[in-house]
């Protein structure tokens, strides 16, 4: 064959038709729950256009008008409307309560999965694990494990999806929002930006990693960065000076932190909450409109002090603040921190270390 | 109950003395008319010149995109062409495409007026569309935007230093004239109409211009507004989708979706008019269940207005919202495939011929089909989540944007080409064009459904060497198209001078401005007609013609 086209164009052709592909990998719990309903839609599509095309065609070569010459006039008839509202009508609401259920099942963690969080910058994906691994545009988990991701972005609107896995959300400014999955199989997946986010949207990809348990833990133990997530949030919450009043204590000037994540509480304002990563971001950026029922609202705001790295921190110390001895701890590591500068301590933290320590000494 | 149907004699037909062509001469007479079917032609130029802007754009794009890596432009350039090719198609071509060109020119015939409502506001509607598209090409000539059409905050109003606000005000100023353009088509549907043409003997070209016209009035003051608080964002820092600020980032995708969801209505009605026009002449009968492809144009007017979520079901709205836009954007599907099937069953007993605005009729069926039947794809949540933001995206609303409304679009100028201008388009040639559109757009946008599927983001400059293949066919279906759009402009131009004159009527069509002169006089109508017959009465016109050759022999 390639002896009758040339060479460069044979190549070409053979380099193409190794790397082509039709179908995506299915590599999540997901994935085939979302190829089911999809050839379900391509079915219900390709009937739908049969259909069309067959009147289309069908009339048009029975009633052309050398066959036909005279038309029939028809002035409509209410059965046939009927019939063609009410079966597309059906079809599309089997598509909708199987695209819901679909949703919900992507859209709704179960509750052991393991938690991870996304920052999304121009254009660079960073992924912080709970043990204080960090990664840019990669992410490694575990298969047969779901993971939640907790995610935000420090700038404009990204995205992000893994197509194998059949997962995409939004990473947004400001708020957090979650996705989960569990993947299957071992091996190397596209992760993509998939919200137009400026000039180099397109570079903004990695690879996620699926790996067996045990490959898993070998990476993690490798990519160690010394401190986890909870011990960075420990510092920064010694180091703002968050304990001087979230102390724990009875007579505190804030609430009590511990074992709080999780539970419903009542706001000032009457209404009721409950305390999930978002709250506690918010509560912490925004203290004014989050005063706990009881307490004075003398919080000041953290606007623009603590980076999304820092309050990812924060968020993973308080989540995993179970009693007040961590509270009373910090105040002597702070102490150590302060002489001995801690590797990772986030940088927006250094400045305040001394002006915290010292306030602490004075009391 | 049957009508024999044979075309006049075009031989015999001649050019009529005085025209709305030949009525004035010059420059001013043009520019400062207050003729609707004036007016019409001068916004056929303006659209078509910047429909080839756009199209040029297109063209860069899948030539850049023939290879994996970014080497025909930069990154930068691709988010500026894309982003320039959005604007340019969405706001200076599909909006104003079908209403402001064969709607302008039509409307006031077919319901049997002298003129629009309001002329001046007419003229003024031009004008306000050639400063938006001067303000584009303003832009586009200092260095672009790259924003995307959607002009996502907090990108537009923080991150970008491109002209946003030049092409924000562009918006601005053009959505006024597609606001205008709504209102004039209101006040004449409900005020001009001819002594005895009831709202059920308006042709249904007539009542999708309505449908959209209410969509045109109510949605683009939000688009209007939105983009002023980009522009107070961008300038002065108001906050209002700013998180730092206390503002919401979500508000913008709210509020720029409320319009423009509603815009893809805006844009496609007005061609399911023409469709509805093309495939009731050419097989010579009443359109099927007139009541009811009236009544789907209504409803997809009101339900349009509730479905704008569904583009933002991955952004964390609350489940139970996404629950109902998805509800919402199921139920705007239906009327839809009414109108589909309707269509289809006007063809039953039909007597039907196969002239070129039919083949672009039946291209709109067969890629509109495809393009709503993947719109369910995306409005089932759970499959949206893998599929938004993809080239599946893409290709869905190429399929109903392109495939459907430039087919019909298409299909409206050569049907009414004669009328317009008094001379026939070259049918050969013009078969051959309708052909090579089809071909070639299948060919482009297909692939792009399954390189979707494979996961391929939109708006990628660069892209994973494994949907090469599939990006190369785009590319080579994208020059196949670009020819199928060259043709006409090309063949058409020609038949301005050197094309068969078509006399009257030369499709036998029922409309009131097929019972007028082509081109028509610039009053319409010599006195106003009395309307005594239904829309689509074949009946009607061949007795017509029996007594117009009684008469006359």
């Amino acid at each position: 064959m390639h002896y009758f086209i040339s060479p460069v164009l044979w190549q070409f052709l053979v380099k193409w038709l190794t790397h082509f592909e039709l179908f995506p990998p299915e590599a999540s719990s997901i994935a085939p729950y979302a190829d089911a309903l999809y050839f379900f839609l391509v079915f219900i599509s390709i009937i739908g256009m049969v259909a069309v095309a067959a009147l289309v065609v069908g009339f048009s070569v029975v009633y052309r008008q050398e066959r036909h010459p005279v038309a029939t006039q028809i002035e409509g008839s209410t059965l046939l409307e009927a019939t063609w509202t009410i079966i597309p009508l059906a079809l599309f609401m089997i598509c909708f309560v199987w695209g819901a259920l679909l949703y919900f099942r992507i859209y709704n963690p179960p509750t052991n999965a393991l938690d991870m969080y996304v920052v999304g910058k121009q254009w660079m994906w960073k992924i912080e694990h709970p043990g204080g691994q960090h990664e840019i545009d990669a992410l490694h988990v575990p298969i047969g494990r779901p993971v939640q991701l907790t995610m935000i972005s420090q700038d404009v609107f990204h995205s992000f999806s893994i197509p194998a896995f059949r997962v995409k959300r939004e990473v947004i400014p400001g708020r957090y929002t979650t996705v989960w999955f569990t993947a299957t199989k071992p091996g190397r997946y596209h992760l993509f930006c998939t919200q137009y986010c400026g000039t180099l949207h397109s570079q903004m990809i990695g690879w996620v990693y699926a790996m067996t348990p045990d490959d898993y833990q070998k990476w993690l133990a490798s990519s160690t960065s010394g401190s986890s997530l909870a011990q960075n949030g420990e510092r920064l919450f010694a180091s703002l000076g968050c304990n001087s009043c979230h102390s724990g204590e009875a007579s505190a000037r804030g609430p009590n932190l511990a074992a709080v994540y999780g539970t419903r509480i009542q706001l000032a304002n009457g209404s009721y909450t409950t305390v999930n990563d978002a709250f506690l971001r918010n509560a912490i950026l925004n203290p004014a409109v989050n005063v706990t029922a009881g307490y004075a609202p003398i919080m000041p705001t953290y606007q623009g002090q603590i980076s999304e790295d820092g309050l990812i921190d924060l968020v993973e110390y308080i989540k995993h603040l179970h009693n007040n001895e961590r509270v009373q701890q910090t105040l002597n590591t702070t102490q150590v921190q302060s002489s001995v500068p801690a590797p990772g301590a986030g940088s927006i933290a250094q400045p305040q270390t001394s002006h915290s320590a010292s306030r602490m000494v004075n009391q | 109950m049957s009508t024999i149907v044979s075309l006049p004699d075009q031989s015999t037909a001649t050019l009529p003395k005085r025209t709305y062509i030949n009525n004035e001469y010059g420059l001013k007479s043009w520019l400062l008319t207050g003729d609707h079917k004036r007016i019409a032609i001068l916004y056929l130029i303006s659209i078509t010149f910047f429909f080839f802007i756009g199209g040029a754009m297109a063209g860069l794009i899948r030539l850049e995109l023939l290879t994996p890596q970014t080497d025909l432009v930069a990154a930068d350039t691709y988010n500026k062409l894309f982003t320039m090719h959005g604007i340019i198609m969405i706001f200076l071509f599909l909006v104003p495409s079908v209403p402001a060109t064969i709607g302008n020119f039509l409307i006031p015939i077919m319901v049997g007026a002298k003129d629009l409502a309001f002329p001046k506001i007419n003229l003024l509607s031009w004008y306000l569309y050639i400063v938006g598209g001067g303000l584009v090409l303003a832009a586009l000539i200092c260095g672009g935007v790259d924003t995307g059409w959607t002009f996502t905050t907090p990108l537009s109003t923080h991150y970008l230093n491109t002209h946003v606000i030049t092409a924000g005000m562009a918006i601005f100023v053009a959505g006024f004239s597609s606001i205008f353009t709504g209102l004039n088509f209101i006040v004449t549907i409900h005020r001009m109409r001819a002594p005895g043409m009831t709202w059920f003997r308006l042709p249904l070209f007539v009542w999708s211009h309505y449908a959209a016209s209410i969509l045109m009035v109510l949605g683009t003051p939000v688009l209007a507004i939105t983009l002023v608080l980009v522009i107070l964002e961008r300038t002065i820092g108001i906050g209002v989708f700013d998180p730092t600020k206390g503002g919401d980032p979500l508000l913008f995708q709210h509020l720029f979706w409320f319009y423009s969801h509603p815009a893809v209505y805006i844009m496609i009605l007005p061609g399911m008019g023409v469709i509805s026009e093309v495939i009731s002449t050419f097989s010579r009968k009443r359109v099927f269940g007139y009541t009811a492809v009236a009544f789907s144009s209504v409803a997809i007017a009101v339900f349009g207005f509730f479905v704008w979520a569904h583009h933002m079901f991955i952004m964390g709205v609350s489940n139970y919202s996404a629950l109902v836009f998805s509800l919402l954007t199921m139920l705007v599907a239906v009327p839809s495939a009414i109108k589909i099937f309707n269509w289809a069953a006007t063809l039953y007993k039909g007597s039907i011929t196969f002239e070129t605005p039919m083949l672009y009729a039946f291209g709109f069926m067969g890629l509109f089909t495809i393009g709503g039947l993947t719109g369910v794809f995306l409005g089932s949540l759970g499959m949206d989540i893998h599929l938004t933001e993809t080239y599946f995206v893409v290709a869905h609303f190429h399929f109903v944007m392109v495939g459907g409304m430039l087919m019909a679009f298409l299909a409206g100028v050569h049907f009414w080409w004669p009328k317009m201008t008094g001379r026939m388009y070259p049918e050969g040639l013009s078969k051959l064009a309708a052909g090579t559109t089809f071909i070639g757009f299948i060919l482009t946008f297909f692939p792009q459904f399954i390189v979707g599927y494979l996961g391929m983001p939109r708006r990628y400059a660069a892209y994973p060497p494994e949907f090469q293949v599939l990006n190369v066919l785009s590319t080579a279906g994208a020059s196949v198209l670009g020819i199928g759009y060259l043709l006409p402009i090309l063949y058409l131009t020609w038949s301005l001078k050197y094309g068969k004159i078509a006399g009257n009527n030369p499709w036998q069509a029922t409309g009131l401005e097929w019972q007028i002169q082509s081109p028509p006089l610039t009053e319409n109508f010599v006195e106003t007609p009395v309307v005594d017959y239904e829309a689509y009465d074949y009946e009607w016109l061949a007795n017509k013609t029996k007594h117009e050759v009684q008469t006359v022999g």
